[in-house]
């Protein structure tokens, strides 16, 4: 039992602990490359381009993927009571019959996470009657939401880097966002929810024995990666700090296509530009892609209308049929002689 | 869902992805120019270095405030041996006091880099008002 015991853990182990090395990796990679080889133009003018490239089109050419795959029939989940006789009464959100519907479970699916606010996890009753039971699990949901939106507002924020004149709304945004007056630069509530709803997540993988089991490296690696762009991105905010004029012309030159290496801008903010392009270069062909994919699900995007209305499977192909009128065209003399009814006797 | 619907939603997507390449259409990388006051200019030293200054003024001012407010320590000894006075804007040796004009020097980067710092809503900068 024990060394069964340690081989998972040890297999556990390996599933974190190479994605852990590879993000490390790409930390020192661009550290080192800036610090001591001086490849400012490579991780700061080459990769974030590349990097663009790469999720733009990746994304665009998985969705397109998705959208030539076939859907033939009706699978939406339902949730509630279907469209039935006046006086049931109808769930029109969870069991939608029109688009209204769906739009509504769309907006909330996308907005709210709702189908995993409805997460439950199942445990055998700790007395003797050791029974199965499910209860309502509310954590994944809080996490994901608190990530979720943390990163959210953390990417909009990061527009004031790449937008000239910065429009008001984005700095109402982060009036919002640094309404807790704390230390000068004031802190920004988003980096730090995200910051802490990302290590989270990485504890309920690394320490939830079920959840451990089923998480693979593609699972640990965007975790770890993330963490790592925001654990940067807070040590040059708030604790090694960086030039934030010399950051600003650089992510300009980039937006603007006249790319320039700002003087006095070191290793660390060029190991944040290369993680994040990693992210970006990485999230098409990952399971981030749920991103465009909650969009495409079937068991959410259609209408529960099965019974009411007819869905043609849309690639049948005409198949020549044998009428009854054409049978008895064939067989008429036939059928008389031996005293069968037809319909036309002649 | 149709394809028509899927491509609307993905040229959304593209559009809104590359916001910061078409917003800036004829745009320019460079930063605005801050403009030292002849008395700076003259000083020659600041508190820090130029890029440490940039990196790290607000973090000096929020040590100052602590200094002045908690233990009433109002001078400054730089590690390149001047001494300041630990204020923003009262005083010859003050931050104001030598770079006189608020709007060429601070507020120039803090537009360009959406930093709103609450230092102005208590300090004022007595050349701005308008009487």
């Amino acid at each position: 039992m024990m060394t069964e015991n340690c081989e998972v853990v040890g297999i556990m182990n390996q599933k974190y602990m190479l994605p852990l090395a590879g993000v490390f990796l790409l930390f020192l990679l661009a550290y080192a490359g800036v610090e001591g080889a001086g490849l400012q133009w490579f991780f700061g003018i080459v990769i974030p381009y590349l990097a663009v490239i790469a999720f733009i089109w990746g994304f665009v050419n998985r969705v397109m993927g998705w959208a030539s795959s076939a859907v033939p029939f009706r699978i939406p989940t339902t949730c509630g009571q279907q469209k039935s006789f006046p006086w049931i009464k109808h769930n029109c959100i969870d069991n939608p019959d029109k688009a209204s519907g769906v739009f509504i479970r769309m907006l909330m699916e996308i907005f709210l996470f709702r189908s995993l606010f409805r997460n439950t996890k199942a445990a055998f009753n700790t007395d003797e009657n050791n029974k199965l039971t499910y209860s309502w699990e509310i954590f994944l949901w809080a996490g994901a939401l608190a990530f979720h939106y943390g990163f959210l507002v953390v990417i909009i924020r990061h527009l004031r880097f790449f937008l000239e004149p910065v429009p008001a709304w984005l700095t109402f945004l982060e009036y919002v966002d640094g309404i807790v007056q704390i230390g000068l630069p004031g802190i920004f509530l988003s980096g730090i929810v995200l910051l802490a709803a990302a290590l989270f997540l990485l504890a309920r993988r690394i320490f939830d024995a079920k959840v451990s089991y089923i998480s693979l490296a593609a699972d640990y690696f965007p975790l770890f990666l993330i963490i790592g762009i925001a654990a940067t991105g807070i040590a040059m905010r708030y604790f090694t700090k960086v030039d934030i004029m010399g950051v600003k012309e650089f992510t300009m030159g980039l937006v603007t296509f006249h790319p320039v290496i700002p003087p006095g801008v070191g290793g660390l903010f060029y190991a944040h530009v290369l993680m994040v392009s990693v992210l970006f270069a990485y999230f098409p062909m990952s399971k981030l892609m749920h991103a465009g994919g909650i969009f495409l699900s079937p068991t959410r995007n259609m209408a529960n209308n099965t019974r009411a209305k007819r869905h043609v499977n849309p690639w049948n192909y005409a198949v020549d049929v044998h009428t009854y009128e054409q049978y008895e065209d064939h067989f008429r003399e036939k059928m008389i002689e031996a005293g069968l009814p037809v319909d036309k006797e002649e | 869902m149709s394809k028509n619907a899927i491509i609307a939603g993905l040229a959304v997507f593209v559009a809104a992805a590359l916001f910061p390449f078409w917003f800036n259409i004829g745009g320019t990388n460079a930063a605005p120019e801050i403009e030292l006051s002849a008395k700076a200019k003259a000083a020659k030293k600041c508190v820090l270095d130029k890029y440490d200054m940039r990196a790290n003024h607000m973090t000096i001012l929020n040590d100052w405030r602590t200094s002045v407010v908690r233990d009433s320590n109002r001078m400054y000894k730089s590690a390149n041996g001047k001494e300041f006075g630990m204020s923003l804007s009262t005083g010859e040796d003050s931050c104001l006091g030598c770079h006189t004009d608020k709007e060429k020097f601070c507020d120039r980067c803090h537009t360009y880099a959406s930093s709103a710092p609450y230092c102005w809503e208590c300090h004022t900068d007595p050349k701005e008002v308008t009487q």
